[in-house]
């Protein structure tokens, strides 16, 4: 699997991002470094818990990331849900379970991407 | 611009997604040290850490604890905004957040997804930017500097040739200036609040010089007149003042400016007198601008003590009395009293007054300007940190009780802290050193060519002077330790610039350590000096004349122990102590006499051409009687020119010379010769054995 078929999986734009960081080695990097990043789970914590005004802070961060990293579907579903929860209210539950679902995506396509790379 | 190259700028980084930071980090780091905080209060940390040497901050505006928009503010309130550019990273793309942000004080904003030409590209915009902004706050500063300073040269000049034409003695408009400028300040300080800005007394202090630029028009012969003037002459000479205001109202362009407006006044009006007796329209009181009231009344003391060709200087008190006795014109009882008031400043300053000074002074009011400017906001911080440097710098010197000095050669002029120059009673700058006379009665002439000499030799790798030397400081001679730095130039060749450096006190320690080397180095019963110093100084002296004539001489007293055992240890000790001092007073001041035993003692000295009176006339002084005891004294001496000049064989000579004298009876002495020579190989020098009634040198208490 090459990084632009992992992006194909994930639902992301390849040339997008390619066209911004200019480097593969660089993307590649921040690809295998998103699972680890906290603000998905910062997310679900905080609907959980319905703190929204967290739960905000978490789309609005996952958002942020996936703009950089040219994550097209889940940049959409996470950003809906962010503008959902701007006025500190409970957002459509519909929206949180798209996130999951896209996150889940994305997550899968990285895993896979990154087993297959020489160690 | 330069500095850029040199050190990667510092920028900070503020976002609460890691993976945000590490993205732009990765597109900046090769040419940046980066710094990153994930929440606006640890931004704000990090900006007071890094302070001036910050150049860029990159701020999120969504974090937690404290978001973007708090940070603006408190970099507002903290007034940081005005030094440190703001570049606005979000993904908010609301005309409102971006409006507000820039509101604020952001410079740019930078909008995700990060593309990371533009990412760089700004970033190395901004900090071009505000580098070049900070430059030119600096040139202007420079150009203001420069530019005052040559327009008081210019005023200086000319006054100068007015000067130069009266015959005077080129210090009037420099005392005139000086006084204007005291007596403004003094009268600011008198009831009904300040009556004139700090700019406002300058600008008269300047104008003053313009006083008597009329006479410029006035005939020599009228002007250098030594005797009186004719009544036509007297009026010739008066047209000075309207001729000086008619010059300085037909300038051309500046009829507006205060410069011009207060030495049109000052020209004028400066023969006024408050009861309305003056000259040309005879004003009264009030009506006299207070401009031209001071600068007459400067103008009266320095030609009171001035020497004129009409008149001889009189002194600064007599001076001052007559002018309060109103002999010398009328003028404003409140002025009077400043005047009175000054009295003791006035001669200080006069003398104190000089063209550094100035410079100094001017320096200091751009200063004042700019940090009051708030059109130039970028300068702001950078006086503040300046003055806090300042500030702290005067504050730690007081502390360290050190007198602290900065010596700048070209122009020559040394500078010292505020505390330092406090107490060595100096003015805080001293130009031309070599030549004062303040600084050379602390330091000396040839010590402060040699002081400089040394620094003049350092280099810019080893630049590091220290020695000890004595101060004259407040009337009393105490050793210091100067420690100083010479600053070198960084072209090739290097330039000597001057240097920077501080005098220790160290005479208390100094002191300590003289004692305390004396009292190792003397005998606690005698005070005479021990065997072990003896003999370093002898060997010194020794070494530098190789050829004086020395004679070196030993002796005991015969029949100690049986008065030691006799009369007790007390008695014993007493009649050392007595013999000391005999022997000290006997002596000459360059002779050196030590105790190298018990009862052994030592004496060198130097002789002409022989030695016999000089030892003949010690050993008589020393024979005599002690309470009820008879001393009686065996004395060996060696002379250099039989021995040579080695310390131990010299020793070894009078030593055998001394046992020769103890075998043939006592009491005498005698000049070692060939014949003892013998005796050397049974007897060493410091154990004697087996002598009779004499104790062994152990058995000796010493």
């Amino acid at each position: 699997m090459t990084l632009k078929e992992c992006y194909d999986a994930l639902g992301g734009s390849y040339d997008d991002v390619m066209g911004r960081l200019r480097s593969e080695g660089l993307v590649q990097k921040f690809v295998l470094k998103f699972p680890s990043d906290p603000s998905f789970q910062l997310l679900e914590d905080s609907l959980a818990a319905e703190n929204w005004p967290e739960a905000f802070r978490g789309a609005h961060t996952l958002k942020g990331v996936c703009q950089n990293l040219s994550f097209t579907a889940l940049y959409r579903s996470s950003a809906a849900l962010c503008e959902a929860l701007r006025d500190g209210a409970a957002p459509d539950p519909a929206l949180a379970v798209q996130v999951a679902a896209d996150y889940r995506r994305t997550a899968d396509a990285i895993g896979v991407y990154g087993s297959q790379l020489p160690k | 611009m330069e500095q850029l190259q040199k050190q990667p700028s510092t920028l900070l980084i503020a976002d609460d997604s890691e993976m945000n930071r590490a993205i732009l980090a990765d597109m900046l780091g090769g040419e940046y040290t980066i710094v990153e905080a994930e929440n606006g209060q640890e931004a704000l940390e990090q900006i007071q850490i890094l302070g001036p040497k910050l150049s860029l901050v990159l701020l999120d505006i969504v974090m937690p604890v404290l978001d973007g928009f708090g940070v603006l503010t408190e970099m507002n309130r903290e007034g940081w905004i005005e030094d440190i550019p703001v570049i606005m990273i979000s993904a908010e793309r609301g005309a409102e957040q971006i409006e507000r942000a820039y509101a604020l004080g952001a410079t740019d904003f930078i909008s995700r997804p990060f593309d990371a030409l533009i990412v760089h590209k700004r970033v190395v915009n901004t900090i071009l930017l505000y580098a070049k902004q900070k430059q030119l706050v600096g040139m202007v500063a420079q150009q203001m500097y420069e530019k005052e300073q040559q327009s008081s040269l210019m005023i200086e000049i000319l006054s100068h040739i007015v000067e130069f034409r009266n015959g005077e003695s080129g210090l009037h408009i420099r005392h005139v200036r000086a006084f204007t400028d005291l007596l403004l300040n003094r009268l600011n300080e008198k009831e009904g609040g300040p009556r004139f800005t700090s700019s406002e007394i300058s600008v008269i202090s300047t104008a003053s010089a313009l006083h008597d630029i009329g006479k410029i028009s006035i005939p020599e012969g009228i002007l250098n007149k030594p005797g009186k003037l004719t009544p036509e002459e007297f009026e010739r000479m008066k047209a000075h003042t309207t001729i000086g205001a008619q010059m300085l109202a037909e300038l051309p362009i500046y009829q507006e400016h205060p410069l011009i407006r207060a030495a049109y006044e000052i020209c004028r009006w400066h023969h006024e007198r408050y009861d309305g007796s003056g000259y040309p329209d005879g004003l009264k009181g009030g009506e006299i601008p207070i401009s031209a009231q001071v600068v007459a009344l400067a103008d009266v003391y320095d030609a009171l003590t001035s020497q004129r060709v009409y008149k001889a200087a009189l002194s600064h008190e007599e001076s001052i009395r007559m002018i309060l006795a109103g002999e010398c014109g009328a003028f404003d009882p409140l002025l009077l009293k400043c005047l009175s008031e000054l009295d003791g400043d006035i001669y200080d300053a006069l003398r104190r007054e000089d063209p550094f000074q100035t410079g100094q002074q001017n320096l200091h009011s751009v200063v004042e300007a700019l940090s009051q400017n708030k059109d130039l906001p970028v300068s702001r911080r950078t006086l503040q940190l300046l003055e806090h440097e300042r500030v702290r710098h005067d504050f730690f010197a007081a502390l360290s009780n050190e007198i602290q000095f900065e010596f700048t050669s070209s122009p020559s002029v040394v500078t010292f802290t505020p505390f330092s120059a406090q107490k060595l009673g100096f003015p805080e700058e001293i130009p031309d050193p070599a030549h004062d006379p303040r600084l050379l009665a602390a330091m000396d002439k040839p010590l402060l060519y040699h002081f400089s000499d040394l620094l003049r030799g350092t280099s810019p790798g080893q630049p590091v002077v220290k020695f000890d030397c004595r101060l004259n400081i407040g009337g009393e001679k105490r050793w210091h330790r100067l420690l100083a730095r010479a600053t070198w130039s960084g072209d090739e060749p290097p330039r000597y610039l001057g240097a920077i450096g501080k005098a220790v006190d160290i005479h208390d320690s100094r002191l300590q350590m003289d004692t305390l080397t004396r009292i190792a180095s003397t005998d606690p019963l005698t005070g005479l000096f021990n065997h072990a110093s003896a003999r370093k100084r002898i060997e010194t002296r020794l070494q530098e004349r190789p050829d004086g004539h020395f004679a070196l001489a030993i002796f005991d007293l015969d029949f100690f122990k049986s008065a030691n055992d006799s009369r007790g240890h007390l008695f014993g000790d007493r009649l050392l102590a007595y013999l000391a001092r005999t022997l000290r007073r006997t002596v000459r001041g360059g002779d050196i006499v030590a105790r190298v035993g018990g009862d052994e003692f030592l004496i060198f000295l130097e002789y002409k051409s022989v030695p016999e009176a000089a030892i003949g006339r010690i050993f008589s002084a020393l024979t005599g009687q002690y309470e009820d005891f008879s001393i009686s004294l065996s004395m060996g001496v060696a002379c250099t020119d039989r021995v040579g000049t080695d310390y131990d064989t010299l020793f070894h000579a009078a030593d055998n010379a001394l046992y020769a004298v103890k075998r043939s009876g006592r009491g005498k002495y005698l000049f070692y010769d060939e014949t003892m020579r013998d005796t050397l190989s049974n007897i060493s020098p410091i154990v004697r054995e087996g002598e009779g009634e004499e104790p062994t040198k152990e058995d000796r208490p010493t």
